[in-house]
């Protein structure tokens, strides 16, 4: 812009290039943005927020437009800061300035008010998706990691996991939050916007998932050493599949088959790992660390950190602190044959 | 003067406002003491040579300048923390930074930013340009200015040693609690950091009731209400906003302390405590604290715009109101900090509301300067660069902030890199651009030498496309999903090319900044000689001398119009009569400023440092021990009675009775009526 | 001068900086080369073994507040709740059965003790021992005060163990009678 004098432009110029094509090929679409809704709860917010950026990057052009037209238009016969001061302006060219500048405020006050009521009218679709006949999902945070509990009016219908949350597609869900500890933050971004989980208060987080697929989701409240490792995934799906799922999570663990699993249970039950986790069906009942019932039914392990296959899980097992340090999980050094067929026992817990 | 009237009457004192005065002098503004005259005020008013008196000094030019740089060097310092940040995040999975270093760096990086160096570095430009800019020759209670950088210092460098013996604070510059509390954080680092926050309060509420008078009392004559500058203006309702706003800071600190020292259970919801009180108590600091971090830079915005464009500012009178008004609805707007903690819709809608009407104020002040440029000729000297920068990047930030205020739009964007990309916008283009703006523009009147204007057009090109490089991209970064304060994130989620241009920006700021200390230290010897008025400017600090005389003055002068340097005239009246041999100074009435009164200063004293340095006592000991309090206040309570002692010096500036002067006083007496 | 001073003064308050504050994060998988548990008798030939292990955990809060985390994690409250015992013997008072040293809590949680305690070899790890040994010596006091606990976010039981005064331990010669098993 001519109007800041005379700044050498050149090395300012190499940069943009790349920026631009960065930002470009970034894109808004891609997991985990808010730009990218799946259900009505991320939808609605997308679109106010598509008006509020349009409006207001109009009126940044347009500031900048008057701004640079006030620059350039002068004409600068002098640049002399001798030049004398102009101590009593033009008192006509005051009044029209005045009316401008009155028309601008004025302006400014129509938009905050337009964007006043689209936001109200947004909040009130948000809290539209309640209905004591939702589906009921209780999620307590923890450091780090998500414990997940799938109520029901029966008691023994309900059922705990961690970590990963299925949703029937097209249908709304109620998730109650709580926190055994610190201030965590819920959020999935292609559904929702986020609710904080306050140890003490319960919140809630009403959304739905109107086309399926897995949608990452994080905590977003600063809670602590693993704040960055502590993910979860929402699996959207059809209700068919939905309630297979719920059935065979409602189940208790499959017994061991083969004669390693069976020694992986073994080693299960004789190490620290029953100190803190849950596989129902077995002796194994401590509710201080995620249940492992169904472990191999799930996407990620870890809080969303790891994918779930045999090789992650070996190395998380044995020393969880080198992947996550400061985690709630001690190393477990456990002779190779051992590990191997916990391994395999945990690869069977579908 | 006689002095057996402990009270002037406005016209027996040879101070003139109106031509209608019988013992006004219109003396021209040319310098008319006599040496002796001149000498005898430096002797009064200058501080004693070398450490001690440095040490002593009460000047508020003094003290301003050290609050200054060392404010300057926290920032400097809080952004090598974000440098180490930045390289860290530049690539997924980086390992670089551990999360425990991660945390307590992202920390000290906030803690530093907005406690250490944002507040101080405003109040600090004010405790060495308000009194200049009113006409007055220091600053009300000047050994409170003192006590207050004493107090300063002591605890930024508390908070850095700390630091570096691995105690720093990990839990984010806001705290919150049950995190920072004593079950989740062990050890002294929250401790610590709550005990900063009294160092620094307390250094911030010093400074302000100082301005707040000097701004009330201490005016030179004929600077009525209505012609008080815009940055005074700005740092009066900056100060009135510490005033209200600080002790909710300090209550909560002081809760948090008690909850983790003795065991109390403020935030402890098994016993009836609840970790939103912390919440609530600290934003109701937190919102206004970064207007009390905005306004000042208002000013500067205004007395730069005034001067480049070479005519007085369009719409005074909506500026000082719209200030007023950002001074008042900013503390009306914390709870949008909490959209996401489940308050009633009711609540929150009221937040919504409040936050979206604090852009009308703001809004104005940009649409009158922009009428200022319109109809001016504005001169692109570097401070002007950066006041155009400002432009730039504080409208951007706050739009951002706008959309924002939206709970629905919130509660995707909260906590995420677009809050962090917003806040930098708003503070680093709202108030960082103009502060080194003003540092370009007030630079030859601190010093006496111009800064380099090449190099300060370099250091705003840098600083400029660095900051957009660095914080742009944060924008989208934060649109597609990643949280805030993550010490890494994983490479699946794709972020990592925009976080290497945020980083690359960084290099490039810090560039920007590091071409700015090099032209600070060029230019302190070599720069070229300012003369008084090297702007042209029109408020009353560039009617004396680069540097000032540690008189600030010769006579004090008498306003004659809004833009006193400009509308004054050749037979412009001064103030005569003062004393020179003590610390007088001229007190006026609040509205018109008529003078009402004078009063002597305190002289320099070492007794405000022992009150900083019991308080530093008291409140690092407070980390350990609820006794520390006593062990703090009975040097504190020695130190304050030094202090406020008497000296006979003082008494003798208002209160010794005619017949009880000297023969060399009653010749100076005579000489003077003459 | 002044920063002199204050450098002598803060470095005066904070000699317990580096170990309060450390955090062991990434902690080695336990080794094989433990603490030599307590002899049980009081036979030996020739002298005594060297003084018992120091617990450098008791001067680290990060690892106290571990402590107290494993503590209730893996159900010490059950039997001892919050150190005022139960079926279990107080934790917080100054009778101990089986000994105060780190070393000997040590050996009383792997090896477990007659009359009901369990043994916990191999179910938990030997540093978090170490933690809780720590943490049930702060209970009765016994740790540097700076490093011990606060309260917890939860009813208030007792006086956090930052607040506990220290108390002296004695042996109490013996298992009481009371906590004879029947045989």
């Amino acid at each position: 812009m001519s109007a800041r004098g005379r700044r050498p432009r050149h090395h300012a110029l190499a940069c943009p290039a790349f920026v631009f094509y960065a930002l470009a090929t970034a894109g808004c679409t891609g997991s985990q943005s808010i730009l990218n809704p799946a259900g009505p709860n991320a939808g609605n917010v997308s679109r106010l927020w598509w008006l509020m950026f349009y409006v207001c990057a109009g009126v940044f052009l347009l500031v900048i437009a008057f701004l640079t037209a006030a620059l350039v238009r002068t004409p600068r016969k002098t640049n002399k800061l001798a030049h004398a001061p102009d101590t009593e302006p033009d008192a006509r060219r005051e009044r029209r300035m005045r009316g401008v500048v009155t028309g601008a405020v004025v302006s400014t006050v129509i938009i905050l008010f337009v964007f006043l009521v689209a936001s109200f009218i947004t909040s009130r679709s948000l809290y539209a998706l309640a209905d004591p006949n939702n589906l009921r999902i209780k999620v307590n945070g923890q450091q780090w990691w998500w414990q997940v509990e799938y109520e029901n009016d029966v008691a023994s219908q309900t059922f705990r996991t961690a970590n990963e949350i299925h949703i029937p597609v097209g249908q709304t869900v109620t998730l109650r939050l709580t926190s055994s500890d610190v201030i965590h933050s819920f959020w999935v971004p292609n559904l929702a916007g986020k609710r904080d989980l306050i140890p003490g208060h319960e919140t809630t987080l009403w959304l739905r998932a109107d086309t399926p697929g897995t949608y990452r989701g994080q905590c977003a409240e600063y809670c602590g050493l693993q704040h960055a490792h502590m993910a979860f995934v929402v699996v959207a799906e059809p209700a068919e599949q939905f309630n297979a799922w719920m059935e065979a999570q409602r189940r208790p663990a499959v017994a061991p088959v083969s004669a390693e699993q069976q020694r992986g249970q073994q080693v299960f039950l004789a190490s620290p790992c029953i100190m803190c986790h849950t596989i129902r069906g077995t002796d194994a009942g401590a509710s201080v660390a995620p249940d492992l019932t169904h472990l191999a039914s799930r996407q990620t392990i870890a809080a969303g950190m790891l994918p779930n296959t045999r090789g992650h899980l070996g190395g998380w097992i044995s020393n969880p602190q080198e992947l996550k340090p400061g985690n709630r999980m001690p190393p477990n050094p456990l002779s190779p044959e051992d590990l191997q067929a916990l391994l395999s026992y945990l690869e069977s817990l579908k | 003067m006689k002095a057996e009237e402990n009270t002037m009457q406005p016209d027996q004192m040879s101070a003139t406002t109106s031509a209608a005065s019988t013992t006004a002098q219109a003396v021209p503004a040319v310098s008319l003491i006599e040496d002796q005259e001149r000498a005898e005020l430096e002797r009064t008013w200058s501080d004693e040579p070398g450490l001690w008196g440095w040490l002593r000094s009460v000047d508020h030019k003094s003290i301003g300048k050290r609050y200054i740089v060392t404010a300057f060097v926290f920032f400097v310092l809080g952004g090598l923390l974000a440098l180490l940040m930045r390289l860290q995040l530049a690539r997924p999975e980086n390992t670089l930074l551990g999360p425990d270093l991660y945390n307590q760096i992202f920390t000290m990086h906030g803690t530093t930013m907005m406690f250490l160096f944002a507040i101080p570095v405003m109040e600090a430009m004010g405790i060495y340009l308000v009194p200049l800019m009113v006409g007055t020759r220091n600053i009300a209670f000047p050994r409170l200015a003192a006590f207050s950088y004493w107090i300063y210092l002591f605890g930024g460098i508390t908070l850095y040693v700390f630091f570096f013996l691995n105690i720093g604070p990990d839990t984010g510059w806001f705290s919150y609690v049950p995190l920072a509390g004593p079950e989740f954080s062990p050890g002294k680092r929250v401790d610590i950091w709550s005990q900063l926050i009294n160092f620094t309060e307390i250094a911030a509420l010093a400074a302000s009731i100082e301005l707040i008078v000097t701004v009330f009392k201490l005016r030179a004559p004929g600077m009525s209400i209505n012609r008080i500058p815009l940055f005074v203006w700005a740092m009066l309702v900056m100060s009135f906003m510490v005033v209200f706003a600080m002790p909710a800071v300090m209550t909560s600190s002081l809760f948090l302390t008690l909850d983790r020292l003795v065991g109390m259970h403020f935030f402890n919801p098994a016993e009836g405590g609840d970790p939103l009180l912390w919440q609530h108590l600290f934003w109701f600091f937190g919102h206004p604290e970064v207007y009390i971090i905005f306004i000042p830079a208002l000013g500067f915005v205004s007395s730069i715009i005034q001067t480049f464009t070479r005519r007085p500012n369009f719409g005074y009178t909506a500026l000082v109101l719209s200030m007023i008004a950002i001074g008042f609805i900013g503390f009306g707007l914390w709870v949008h900090h909490m959209f996401a903690t489940g308050l009633p819709q009711l609540g929150e809608s009221f937040f919504t509301a409040a936050t979206m009407m604090i852009a009308i104020p703001s809004g104005v002040q940009i649409f009158c300067w922009i009428a200022t440029l319109w109809s001016g000729r504005p001169q692109f000297k570097t401070p002007l660069l950066f006041v155009l920068g400002f432009f730039f990047i504080f409208v951007l930030g706050g739009l951002s902030g706008v959309m924002q205020a939206s709970v629905p739009v919130n509660l995707q964007v909260h906590d995420t890199f677009f809050v962090v990309a917003h806040f930098h916008y708003v503070l680093i283009g709202g108030a960082v651009f103009p502060l080194f703006g003003a540092f370009y523009y007030w630079f030859p009147k601190m010093t006496g030498r111009m800064l380099g204007e090449r190099l300060g057009r370099w250091n705003f090109a840098l600083l400029f496309v660095g900051f957009n490089l660095t914080f742009f991209p944060m924008h989208q970064l934060g649109l597609q999903g990643m949280p805030r304060r993550v010490y890494t994130y994983l490479p699946g989620t794709g972020w990592g090319k925009l976080n290497l241009i945020a980083t690359a920006g960084g290099v490039v700021m810090t560039l920007g900044i590091a071409l700015f200390i090099v032209n600070v230290l060029w230019s302190r010897k070599r720069g070229r000689v300012a003369g008084d008025n090297p702007w042209g400017a029109d408020t009353l600090e560039w009617g004396t001398s680069s540097p000032p005389p540690s008189y600030n003055f010769e006579h004090l002068p008498v306003v004659q119009g809004r833009e006193a340097l400009w509308a004054r005239t050749d037979d412009a009246p001064v103030v005569t009569g003062l004393k020179t041999d003590c610390r007088d100074v001229l007190l006026t009435k609040t509205f018109d400023a008529e003078p009402d009164n004078t009063m002597t200063l305190p002289s320099p004293s070492i007794w405000p440092i022992g009150v900083a340095f019991s308080a530093a006592v008291a409140f690092i000991g407070s980390c350990f021990t609820p006794w520390a309090v006593v062990w703090g206040a009975i040097p504190a309570f020695i130190s304050l009675v030094g202090w406020g002692w008497p000296k006979p010096k003082d008494e003798k500036c208002d209160l010794t009775p005619v017949d009880e002067w000297s023969e060399e006083e009653r010749r100076k007496e005579a000489s003077r009526a003459q | 001068m002044i920063a002199t001073a204050s450098g002598v003064v803060l470095g005066l308050c904070l000699m317990l900086a580096c170990k309060r504050e450390e955090r062991g994060l990434r902690v080695d998988p336990p080794s094989s080369s433990r603490v030599n548990s307590k002899t049980l008798s009081e036979l030996r030939p020739g002298n005594a073994q060297v003084v018992s292990a120091q617990n450098e955990f008791e001067e680290n809060a990060f690892a106290m507040s571990e402590g107290k985390r494993l503590y209730e994690w893996y159900n010490c409250v059950g039997c001892h709740a919050h150190g005022g015992g139960g079926m279990g013997p107080p934790l917080m008072d100054a009778k101990w059965i089986y000994g105060s040293a780190p070393d000997q809590i040590f050996a009383t949680i792997v090896e477990g003790r007659p009359n009901g305690m369990p043994s916990f070899r191999g179910k938990i790890p030997d540093y978090q021992v170490w933690q809780l040994a720590a943490y049930v010596r702060s209970m009765s006091g016994q740790v540097p005060k700076d490093a011990a606990p606060g309260r917890d976010d939860d009813m208030n039981v007792k006086k956090p163990e930052q607040s506990t005064e220290p108390q002296e331990p004695r042996s109490t010669g013996g298992v009481p009678k009371s906590a004879e098993r029947p045989q």
